[in-house]
């Protein structure tokens, strides 16, 4: 294979890299509201929260993604096609973080809690310096997991035409007539990513490791 | 927008043909998969350390690789190597070996969720290997792995939908190949959405009364 392709291969897997890292950023930025209402006493807040979730676990990818494209220009917002994936991929990922922040959030263990209930702290500081940081910390492993799902289930968007490293694949298949090659060296470069993800996830984890027993 | 209930209701039959192929390569698929699965875990299990290396590569590529790039690879690739498949087998392949590689790893955890004490008391009672793992075995991680089972198979419903983009007829082609042939495919995509939810929710109540219903079982 020609030195000309894999570049182009490479270049579609940095917009891969960078769809997946902006939609698993904004999803984490949704899903802290999420996960917030599907944890409140307010019944409607917890029903919402919990319809949020269940609807975009519930239904694939790919359909969100289409009935996202074709429904925003019909309520006449016009996004570019990488923004309208960026923005599918996130709300989809924003469901499963919101869950997996909820059981975050549950599972800080509740002497922690209590203890600096004793030592005199509000709710708020409980929140901010206790139950969060502990919580992030928690469902940081979930989080990595996540971000290599997104990663694989950014090759959906290609269907919505954005030239990441599925469409690119598909694109140099059709031109060269070498879709072996072309889709062998589009799965290996999907494997680096992902490998890269994982042991980026690692190193994090070990970084935060700070003051655990 | 308008829901246009004449047209929804001239499309119930195709759209009911396109459920039925999804139906068939989830659930067909699915079952297959949890097959191969289940030999490729004992084959880790029991086959040797070329065997175990051998497998966890592949095992490994198809976890790490979107199942879309498997399945052009599958179907665009294939003829290449003189493996020329229509779009159902291209499909149902597919889905068979993806899954598969998610199964034989829930499998494989499920054997070593069994108590190492147990496995070791048939050994010293005179239980063949083959015994050891028709009762003890299988019994013992079927209620471990029953949750994650599930979860897999969910997984797998939605992404049959991804067949569509190989042409498999299956429900998401059926459906927008209606829409767009109405120009109604917001109604169309959103009909879809909400069935898809539908089967999903449907299956993990389902799978979530099994397991309830299975609990009195537990043993481990």
């Amino acid at each position: 294979m020609s030195w000309k392709y894999f570049e182009l291969l490479a270049l579609g897997a940095g917009v891969t890299a960078i769809i997946s890292a902006l939609a698993i950023v904004f999803g984490l930025a949704i899903a802290v509201p999420i996960a917030a209402a599907s944890l409140a006493r307010n019944r409607l807040l917890h029903r919402l929260g919990r319809s949020y979730i269940s609807f975009f676990r519930g239904v694939p990818l790919l359909v969100q993604l289409m009935l996202l494209y074709y429904l925003l220009p019909g309520i006449s917002i016009n996004l570019p096609n990488t923004a309208t994936a960026v923005v599918g991929l996130a709300l989809c990922t924003a469901a499963y973080q919101a869950e997996n922040l909820r059981g975050g959030f549950l599972n800080v263990a509740p002497g922690l809690v209590e203890a600096a209930r004793m030592v005199g702290l509000g709710d708020r500081q409980i929140l901010l310096h206790i139950r969060l940081p502990i919580a992030f910390r928690l469902v940081l492993p979930a989080i990595v997991n996540e971000a290599i799902l997104i990663l694989k289930s950014s090759s959906l968007v290609s269907v919505v035409g954005v030239s990441e490293l599925t469409r690119m694949a598909q694109n140099l298949s059709t031109s060269t007539f070498k879709p072996l090659d072309m889709y062998t060296m589009a799965g290996l470069l999907y494997l680096l990513l992902n490998w890269s993800i994982a042991a980026g996830g690692l190193g994090l984890e070990r970084a935060l490791h700070w003051g655990r027993r | 927008m308008s829901l246009d209930l004449d047209l929804m209701i001239h499309s119930i039959p195709a759209a009911l043909r396109g459920a039925g192929i999804t139906v068939v390569m989830w659930i067909g698929g699915g079952l297959v998969a949890f097959a191969i699965g289940f030999l490729v875990a004992l084959a880790r299990r029991y086959g040797g350390r070329w065997v175990r290396w051998g497998l966890a590569g592949p095992i490994e590529i198809l976890r790490g690789t979107p199942f879309l790039i498997q399945l052009f690879l599958l179907y665009y690739g294939g003829p290449f190597i003189g493996l020329r498949l229509e779009p159902y087998e291209a499909g149902f392949l597919g889905t068979s070996i993806y899954g598969a590689a998610y199964f034989s790893e829930i499998i494989r955890a499920g054997f070593e969720a069994v108590p190492r004490g147990h496995v070791e008391a048939a050994t010293v009672l005179g239980l063949t290997r083959t015994q050891t793992v028709a009762r003890i075995l299988v019994p013992e991680m079927t209620l471990l792995i029953l949750p994650s089972s599930i979860n897999m198979m969910i997984v797998l419903l939605k992404e049959t939908a991804v067949l569509s983009i190989i042409t498999v007829p299956e429900l998401t082609l059926v459906v927008t190949a209606i829409g767009s042939a109405h120009f109604a495919f917001v109604e169309a995509l959103l009909l879809l959405a909400l069935v898809y939810w539908g089967i999903v929710e449907a299956a993990s109540a389902l799978g979530r009364g099994l397991e309830a219903g299975l609990a009195r079982y537990r043993m481990v």
